[in-house]
């Protein structure tokens, strides 16, 4: 991974000493909290229901073990020993006082990490593939790319105070693992019919109260201008965004209202001036930051090994964790390995130090060290011997780490909801928790099959509600909470915006609104037809009709 | 405590400029006020060659939603070049500054008026300002240590276009990459 020199540990050195100052100059009176706010959210932390929230950058979803033993103590030290994992890849602390926040920084630096543009008007932490560098249909490892954008747009000085946040993802496999099109800048690595590898560009991507997948803005950038372009597009975005709604602030809004072609021609308006920037990525920078990212010593092994196959026929706790937990890998004899952070009764994404320690102990041991976060709230071991997964099987389970439930039902993508954050209209974790106590037989789920299940706290939609093939919103009315449901969105290649279908519902009806959409879609479902697949199929009749029941009762709902 | 200082060149000084029309667009149909005086965009556009003529120093001043590049072919006679940040948060002016530096080859004094505080000054300098009237409440003295707030950049900018990996290579020019 990615190592700083001095340069980088420098810029990272006086972001805590400026911060420092910054917090004490607040404390001491001499910043209004309308000063401060922006200052404190351009490093990652807010002021919430209980206590600060901290936000920890994990950059492209990336850690070391090192790192990773740093949180935990962190998390023991000046928090309540866990934090969470958020749908940005960062690691967010509930519990921190304001005037440790520096302290915290400090530590984050000793080991190369920070907390830079994690919040406020920015461009936040860059995101990717967790199965970046080892997926078998990637065209390039994008972590390399993902690195020089960290470092082009950190403090970038004509950026750094844009109408809203910002949000890039870059995705180079053919499978998309990112929700590359919810981001205001989505991109995607192609390759031009000469065989020149370059940038497919989306923008105006976003969730919230207006949900939009980002349009190609540019079929073809060379790969050298990714962050010139960049630079055109957000130049254009900082002049024309909206500054005076903060609904209407996002880049999807300009996009929006200029309409495609139109923001696509002042982009390439401004692009054309910028063709000679020393800005323009050289092969040398590429080389240098590429060497980072190099392939760890693999072994050469057989692509299949006896004694795990055994293990996967006789033991079928294992075998289920196999075919949910496990990925294929590009390198014969190895796979990676989703550590589920969705025990059923555990928030999702949450972590315990202990269990940070165990993770890292699990990487050093079986993983080069090294472990990804995802954007599904959950950690990855990416190098792991096939002939080893019995061996990491059984470490994670005695640490609650094996919930054999990725792409299923109770693998639930969840923001913090309104136990923690300010912002929320209603809780998440209860929703998600009764919804996993309701579905808790594992071969009813595995029956049941691939479901993407997401839950947001409100309308910021940090749960990714509209592109799970079910989504639940929380929402207020009159000062009560209550959630309104989604279905058929989805995520990958193929992502689409689920559809509300009907008036909210009360918490304590979440679990016989979920068990009745599952219900139906069993009944209607054809031979491996996902729910979402099913949904497409036969539209949304079928579940309102089941969800509501007769045409009085959904008057009366109504 | 309100004052009447500028930073330029890293030092404070007295401001002696008179930003006409900020505060109420009225100003303008009346007299224009003694000493050096700056007007909006629209009104140097309309009125420059009359302004030349005048006894003190005449600069121009842009909103957030002016469009800087109007200013082409209009710089001559210009004594300064002022962007009014109306909150500290509104970050169009860096991108002006960036237009006004890059695109139109203004090289005068570009500075930055308004809601502007110390924990700005780094990246104004960045793009280009070279100018600072900070906001009333805030005292210049204390804001001038803010400019070394870091000494490495990642990205170039107008301050210095060349972007760190390119230092990185020349420094180390013997690296053998791949």
């Amino acid at each position: 991974m990615y190592r700083y020199d001095d340069h980088d540990r420098a810029i990272v050195a006086q972001r805590v000493a400026q911060f420092r100052d910054q917090t004490r100059r607040f404390l001491a009176g001499e910043l209004s909290e309308d000063e401060f706010r922006p200052l404190r959210l351009q490093n990652g932390l807010y002021i919430q229901r209980h206590a600060p929230m901290y936000r920890i950058a994990v950059p492209y979803g990336l850690l070391a073990s090192r790192q990773l033993r740093k949180l935990a103590g962190i998390v023991r030290k000046y928090d309540r020993g866990y934090g969470h994992f958020s749908t940005r890849t960062n690691l967010q602390l509930n519990w921190p006082k304001l005037a440790d926040v520096p302290e915290i920084y400090a530590e984050l630096a000793s080991v190369e990490m920070h907390s830079i543009q994690t919040s406020g008007n920015d461009i936040r932490n860059i995101t990717t593939d967790h199965f970046a560098g080892v997926a078998p249909d990637e065209l390039v490892d994008p972590r390399p790319y993902a690195e020089i954008l960290r470092q082009w747009s950190t403090f970038h000085p004509e950026f750094a105070y844009l109408p809203r946040k910002f949000k890039i993802a870059l995705n180079a496999a053919a499978e998309d693992r990112t929700v590359l099109r919810i981001h205001d800048i989505g991109i995607e690595f192609v390759k031009s019919a000469e065989g020149e590898l370059g940038l497919r560009f989306y923008a105006g991507g976003g969730m919230g109260r207006t949900p939009i997948l980002a349009p190609v803005i540019r079929e073809f950038v060379p790969w050298r201008h990714m962050l010139t372009y960049c630079t055109a597009i957000l130049r254009v975005y900082n002049r024309h965004g909206r500054r005076d709604n903060i609904w209407k602030a996002r880049i999807k809004i300009l996009v929006k209202s200029l309409g495609v072609e139109e923001f696509a021609r002042r982009v390439e308006e401004e692009w054309a001036d910028l063709q000679e920037s020393p800005d323009v990525i050289t092969d040398a920078e590429l080389a240098r930051v590429a060497r980072h990212f190099a392939p760890p010593a693999y072994e050469t092994l057989p692509a299949s090994d006896t004694s795990h196959a055994r293990h996967v026929e006789t033991n079928r706790a294992f075998a289920r964790w196999v075919e949910r937990n496990v990925h294929a890998h590009r390198v014969p004899g190895y796979a990676a390995v989703t550590l589920s952070l969705k025990k059923p009764g555990v928030p999702p994404g949450d972590i315990t130090g202990d269990q940070m320690d165990i993770v890292a102990d699990l990487a050093d041991r079986y993983s080069f060290g090294e472990l990804r976060v995802s954007h599904e709230q959950n950690l990855v071991l990416a190098d792991v011997r096939i002939r080893d997964l019995f061996a990491v099987w059984q470490a994670a389970k005695a640490a609650g780490l094996a919930t054999p439930t990725v792409g299923l039902l109770t693998n639930i993508i969840s923001c913090p909801g309104g136990d923690f954050c300010s912002l929320a209209n209603a809780k998440s974790i209860p929703v998600a928790a009764a919804i996993q106590d309701r579905f808790d037989d594992l071969d009813y789920l595995h029956d049941i099959g691939e479901l993407d299940l997401n839950i947001s706290g409100c309308m910021n939609s940090c749960g990714h509600h509209h592109v799970g093939h079910i989504g639940i919103l929380g929402v207020d009315k009159n000062g009560s909470e209550w959630y309104q449901v989604s279905i058929g969105g989805r995520q990958g290649k193929a992502a689409a915006l689920g559809q509300v279908i009907g008036p909210s519902f009360a918490a304590a009806e979440m679990p016989d609104v979920i068990e009745k959409l599952i219900d139906t879609y069993l009944a209607l479902r054809h031979a491996d037809e996902r729910f979402v697949d099913t949904v497409d199929r036969v539209g949304l009749a079928p579940f309102k009709a089941r969800v509501y029941g007769d045409a009085r009762e959904l008057a009366r709902a109504a | 405590m309100p004052h009447d200082l500028v930073i330029r060149d890293r030092a404070v000084a007295p401001d002696p400029w008179h930003y006409v029309g900020v505060a109420s667009a009225e100003e303008l149909g009346q007299p224009l006020p003694e000493g050096p005086v700056a007007v909006p965009l629209d009104h140097w556009l309309a009125h420059g060659p009359e302004l030349a003529g005048r006894a003190g120093p005449v600069g121009v001043w842009l909103k957030p939603d002016d469009e800087p590049t109007r200013l082409a072919g209009h710089l001559d006679g210009l004594a300064l070049i002022a962007v009014h940040f109306p909150k500290f948060t509104d970050g169009r002016g860096y991108s002006i500054a960036t237009l006004l530096r890059r695109r139109l080859g203004w090289r005068g004094e570009l500075r930055a008026f308004g809601d502007v505080g110390r924990d700005q000054l780094f990246y104004l300098a960045r793009v280009g300002f070279d100018a600072f009237r900070l906001a009333d409440h805030r005292d210049p003295r204390s804001a001038l240590a803010s400019f070394d707030d870091f000494s490495v950049r990642y990205q170039g900018s107008v301050d210095d276009p060349i972007p760190l990996f390119r230092k990185r290579a020349a420094a180390n020019p013997e690296a053998r990459y791949g």
